[in-house]
Formats: structure tokens, C-alpha cells, sequence
């Protein structure tokens, strides 16, 4: 009897994965191997290799690699820094970084847009010290630093949470065996925190990934992704058979980087997380 | 058994809530009373006190909807969810809809006030509608060139080979639609902007792609709004949009280069799916009467063919050319024409080629 009840309090959930992701893609592999008369095809697929959707995707693995490394760079020595502070109140610091999250990310990128602007608000106050206004909207660039901007939470908080967790006597018994601290940085603390670095290399690769908004308000519809192209076929030419098929390619890259990442890794980036 | 079932009993439930809430909306439309009209119009196209007006002097209760796009309206005639009576939209699309036959011929000899609207701009319309049998224009302008004084020197102006001029390197807003950017290149090269020939379409490519880097962003509804904040010197811009601007910023001017440019028509019609012409008819009248006229002239402040609201105008409006492109410009600007389905994915594998150079 319980267990049954228990089954009813999966139902919504159940409607919700079935109406909302595994019928939509369906619905996307269908169009992916059809033409516009129905037919079979695998020409959507193929259609990767046109110059132009391979420039793009090159352009969008590019632009993710370098967010994804720039995150890295940025959040694992601030989760260092937050771990030797030794505060009181470490979690209120942490707080302040997820803080930005609270807010819809479209308004923060269309807040960088008036920043960036030709006739913004940095290039003001650059005027203001004489130095001559800069270019900085519409370019890849921006639409990197946007990428940044929005997806460094997903980063730092898997490595933060996976470096509070490494016991201080760890460290301290590396230290009586004679390790140095570079030797202890990369035979005890970066193994200790891999599995957060994999969950945080996910959440940032990806959506840095797929993004199609991103670059559309931060590159001006100058800079042309993978996500960009598949959103115009749907939206501009109506070319939904395209549309999927290039999705489907796309699904692909996306579930190879998760396999390539997840090999060393039993334990699960979800679980730091 | 029962919990096997329950997703699917769900989605059954569902599925038929969803299904007796569309029967439900589709049968209550056919009961309403016969003396009502179903318009379909642009968003903020029209002033909503002609339509109290209309309603409260012939009783016939207007059902207004309205759309952003030309394309999101022919999808939503085309499902044929509501049988609209009166539509109004750009020409290329009314010009495709007329070849399909999807549009009904206007009684003239109802719409008594139709002599107010100026025979030239009945002429222009015959680009899509070669007899005058089918529309009535509505509203119309050009796409030119919306400059800032401030930032753009007076010599450079006049053609379109400014939007090439390397000193404005990232000063330059481009329209983010198809046909719209392709203007300047083909007219630069002296070609129609109705092409369908491959080679003058890859040249007008190779001049857009040169183009690229000098172009600050492809910009649709914020080019105005970007202009107005002097983010760039100059956007390719409809002649609406840049009487919009110039109100909020004195700085800016318009233009229609000398090479030509497009004019475009927006123009009433009714539809196959019409059930009550003579309403439409009547509305369509009601339209032309000059009070209605102005008022949507001065909600709307595009450029009106009303002859009897133009020269109602201060010579002031009548001489903004932003407003009213004069004659002369008029004539070197061609109207778009619907293109067929081969040269549209023509011109759709050409813009991104240009978005990825």
C-alpha cells in the first residue's frame, strides 16, 4: 500500500519527463531522419559537414574550451584562497558568489550589453580619464566574457565544495612524510578535488556549449554557434528537418565530452555537486 | 496493474482536457452573432478608438487580433484555426497569398471613400496587385539610412557606399533580416532588388562579407533604440522606425541614397475565409473617412496614401521626408516581390554564409 502511494507521488514527474523530454526527442530524431516529404534521410545528419556548420562548430567548441578554461582558472584558486581564510563564516562568501545566480540571466547579459556598449557605460568613465573609446560589444570576446559571467558559479562551487572536504590532517600527514607543497598540491589536493573539477568542466562545457543568447545579444548576430545556426533554422527559414538534424550531432558532442569526462570518475561529479 | 497505468491514464486525462478546451473555443466562435468582423492587423497598427468608433455608428462588433511578424500571420491564416474577414500585411506576402488564391476581390462600389486615397500610391500597389483588384493601401515607406549628424561627416552622405567607408569600422547597424541587408549591396551594384540570378546574388555576398567587419551589429527591433543612444553612426533602418528615433533624438537624421532602395506597401485585403464581406467592406470605407485616417495617421506617424489627411497636414509633416519620401526617391525605390521557394533558400544559405565569413 505504501509503496503504491509512493508510485502516485512520481506521476507528475513521470508526465512531466515523458510529455516534455523524451517525446520532444523523439519528435527531433523523427524530423532529424526525415525530409520535408516524410522520407528517410540521413542528410540532415551529414549536413555538419557543410564549411559553413563546420566553422561553426569549431567556433563554438573554441569559445566553450576557453570559457570552460577560464572558469577553471578563475574558481580553483579562489576555492583555495576561500578554504585557507579559515573564516567563521566561509558559507556567507560563498553566498555572495551564487548571489548573481539569484538573478535572471538574460537581464545580467543584457546589463553587459549596456556596459559594453560603443557608447556605455565603461567607455564613459575610460573618457572620462581621456583614454579613447574602445570597442568591446560584438565581438568574440564579449561573447566569452558573457559565457564567464554567467556560468562561473557552476564552476567554483563543485571545486570549493570538494576542497572543504579534504581533512586538514590529510595535508598535515604529507607534510610529516617530507611533501612539499607543490608535491602536495598535485598528489594530494588536485586528485582529492577531481571529481568536483568534472562536474564543474560539465556544467560550464555545455551550456557554454549550446548557447545561442549569449552570443546573439553579446555578439551582435557577428558571431554565428552551432546553437545559433540550429535557432535560425527553426525560427528564420523554417528548415526544422535541418534544425534536428544538426540538434542531433550536437546531443552527440555534448554526451561524448560527459563520456571522455566521466571515465576516471566512479564516484560521480553529481555527487559534489 | 493500476500503477502501470497511471502515466498513461494521466496523459489520456490530459490529453482530453486539452482537446474539449479547443472544441470548446472553436464552437463558441460559430455561435456568436452573424454581425461581427474578425480583423487580423500588425501589433500597435492601428488606433483602438476607430474601433469604439466603428462599433458604436454601425453596431458591428470587431473582433481586432494582431500579430509581430508576416510570417507568424501566413502561418496563423494558414492553419485556418479562425476564418478572419479582414487582414492587412506587407506585400510580398500579400502578393504570394493572391497567387495562391487565397484572396477575395474588393467591391470598390462599396467603399465610396476609396477616392481619397492617392491614385499614385494605387499605382505603386500594382507591383503585387497588378489590377487594384485585391488591396487597399494602408500605410507605406522606404529603407534607407538613419545617420547620426554628430558622428558622420556631410560629404560621405548620399549613396550607399558610406555603409562601406572603412573610417565608420564599427559604427555601422545592419537589419539581421534577409532581404532587408541585401538592399544596399545589389543596389550599389546597380542590380534589382528582386534578383534571382546566382551570380548577382554571390556578388552582392562578397560585398556584404567585406562589409562584415566594419558592421558594429545585425540588429532587427533595437536598431532604433540602439541609435538613440548614440551607440553607432548610422543603421540601415525602415523609414518608420527612424521618425520613431528622430523623436527621441534630435541628432538624427534619414535618408534614401541615391542608388534606390526599397519601398514597401502595407495594405488591407480580404481573405478566402471572409464570412462577412460587406462589414469588411464597410470597415475598409470607414478606414478612408479622414477623421479615422488621421487618427490612425497620427497613432501610427508612417506615411499615409490618404490624399485627404495629407493635405489636412502643416506643411511642416508634409515636408518631413522622413515621413513622406518625396516622388522622386519613391520612383528609384523598388517594391519587394514574393520570391520562389528555390531563390529563398538561396537567399537563406547566403545569410549564413555571411553570418559565419
Amino acid at each position: 500500500m505504501f509503496k503504491n502511494r509512493k508510485i502516485w507521488l512520481s506521476g507528475p514527474y513521470m508526465f512531466w519527463i515523458i510529455a516534455f523530454t523524451v517525446l520532444p526527442i523523439f519528435m527531433i530524431l523523427y524530423y532529424a531522419l526525415t525530409n520535408e516529404n516524410g522520407g528517410f534521410t540521413l542528410e540532415n545528419l551529414a549536413a555538419i559537414a557543410d564549411p559553413i556548420h563546420v566553422k561553426a562548430l569549431l567556433l563554438s567548441l573554441k569559445l566553450s574550451i576557453i570559457c570552460t578554461a577560464v572558469c577553471l582558472l578563475l574558481s580553483y584558486p579562489l576555492a583555495m584562497i576561500l578554504k585557507g581564510l579559515k573564516l567563521k563564516r566561509q558559507s556567507s562568501v560563498v553566498f555572495i558568489f551564487v548571489l548573481p545566480m539569484w538573478m535572471n540571466f538574460m537581464l545580467r547579459i543584457l546589463a553587459w550589453q549596456m556596459l559594453l556598449s560603443n557608447n556605455g557605460i565603461i567607455n564613459a568613465v575610460l573618457g572620462f580619464f581621456g583614454i579613447p573609446a574602445q570597442h568591446m560589444l560584438n565581438t568574440e570576446a564579449a561573447v566569452v566574457f558573457g559565457m564567464v559571467y554567467d556560468f562561473l558559479p557552476f564552476m567554483i562551487l563543485p571545486i570549493y565544495n570538494s576542497i572543504v572536504k579534504i581533512h586538514d590532517e590529510v595535508i598535515d600527514a604529507a607534510k610529516d612524510l617530507g611533501a612539499g607543497s607543490i608535491t602536495i598540491f598535485f598528489r594530494i589536493i588536485l586528485p582529492l578535488t577531481m571529481p568536483g573539477i568534472v562536474s564543474g568542466f560539465i556544467m560550464v562545457f555545455i551550456p557554454a556549449l549550446t548557447t545561442f543568447v549569449i552570443s546573439d545579444l553579446l555578439g551582435g548576430g557577428k558571431v554565428l554557434l552551432i546553437g545559433n545556426v540550429i535557432e535560425q533554422s527553426f525560427m528564420q527559414g523554417s528548415y526544422w528537418n535541418l534544425g534536428s538534424g544538426l540538434s542531433i550531432v550536437l546531443m552527440a558532442f555534448v554526451l561524448l565530452g560527459m563520456a571522455l569526462t566521466n571515465h576516471d570518475n566512479h564516484t560521480g561529479g553529481a555527487a559534489v555537486w | 496493474m493500476k500503477k502501470h497505468l497511471s502515466p498513461i491514464a494521466f496523459l489520456l486525462c490530459f490529453s482530453l482536457l486539452c482537446a474539449s478546451l479547443v472544441y470548446g473555443c472553436g464552437n463558441s466562435d460559430k455561435e456568436e452573432d452573424d454581425n461581427t468582423l474578425v480583423v487580423l492587423n500588425y501589433g500597435k497598427y492601428l488606433d483602438k478608438d476607430v474601433l469604439l468608433a466603428f462599433q458604436e455608428e454601425t453596431g458591428i462588433r470587431v473582433k481586432y487580433e494582431e500579430y509581430e511578424s508576416p510570417e507568424e500571420m501566413y502561418t496563423k491564416y494558414k492553419s485556418g484555426a479562425i476564418d478572419y474577414d479582414l487582414m492587412c500585411t506587407s506585400e510580398y506576402i500579400v502578393e504570394r497569398l493572391i497567387q495562391e488564391g487565397e484572396v477575395l476581390e474588393i467591391n470598390y462600389d462599396n467603399i465610396p471613400l476609396y477616392s481619397n486615397i492617392d491614385e499614385r500610391y494605387v499605382d505603386y500597389s500594382r507591383a503585387y496587385d497588378p489590377d487594384a483588384r485585391y488591396t487597399l493601401p494602408y500605410f507605406f515607406g522606404t529603407v534607407g539610412i538613419l545617420y547620426n549628424t554628430t558622428m558622420v561627416d556631410e560629404e560621405d552622405l548620399g549613396s550607399w557606399d558610406i555603409l562601406w567607408n572603412p573610417k565608420y569600422k564599427s559604427q555601422i547597424i545592419m537589419e539581421n533580416s534577409v532581404r532587408d541587408s541585401f538592399v544596399p549591396a545589389l543596389r550599389r551594384l546597380g542590380y534589382s532588388i528582386n534578383t534571382t540570378d546566382e551570380t548577382e546574388l554571390n556578388e552582392a555576398l562578397d560585398l556584404l562579407c567585406n562589409q562584415k567587419d566594419l558592421v558594429y551589429s545585425y540588429l532587427v527591433d533595437a536598431s532604433a533604440d540602439e541609435m538613440i543612444a548614440g551607440n553607432a553612426a548610422m543603421a540601415l533602418i525602415y523609414s518608420g522606425e527612424a521618425a520613431y528615433a528622430q523623436e527621441y533624438n534630435e541628432d538624427l537624421e534619414y535618408m534614401v541614397p541615391q542608388e534606390g532602395s526599397n519601398m514597401w506597401i502595407d495594405s488591407w485585403f480580404i481573405p478566402r475565409t471572409c464570412r462577412h464581406k460587406e462589414n469588411a467592406e464597410k470597415f475598409l470605407n470607414f478606414l478612408c473617412r479622414e477623421d479615422m485616417a488621421m487618427k490612425n495617421f497620427e497613432y501610427v506617424w508612417y506615411a499615409t496614401p490618404n490624399q485627404a489627411v495629407f493635405e489636412a497636414l502643416d506643411e511642416e509633416i508634409q515636408q518631413d521626408t522622413t515621413v513622406f519620401a518625396t516622388e522622386e526617391t519613391l520612383d528609384n525605390c523598388e517594391i519587394f516581390t514574393n520570391l520562389d521557394g528555390d531563390t529563398t533558400k538561396t537567399y537563406d544559405y547566403l545569410w549564413k554564409k555571411l553570418k559565419s565569413y
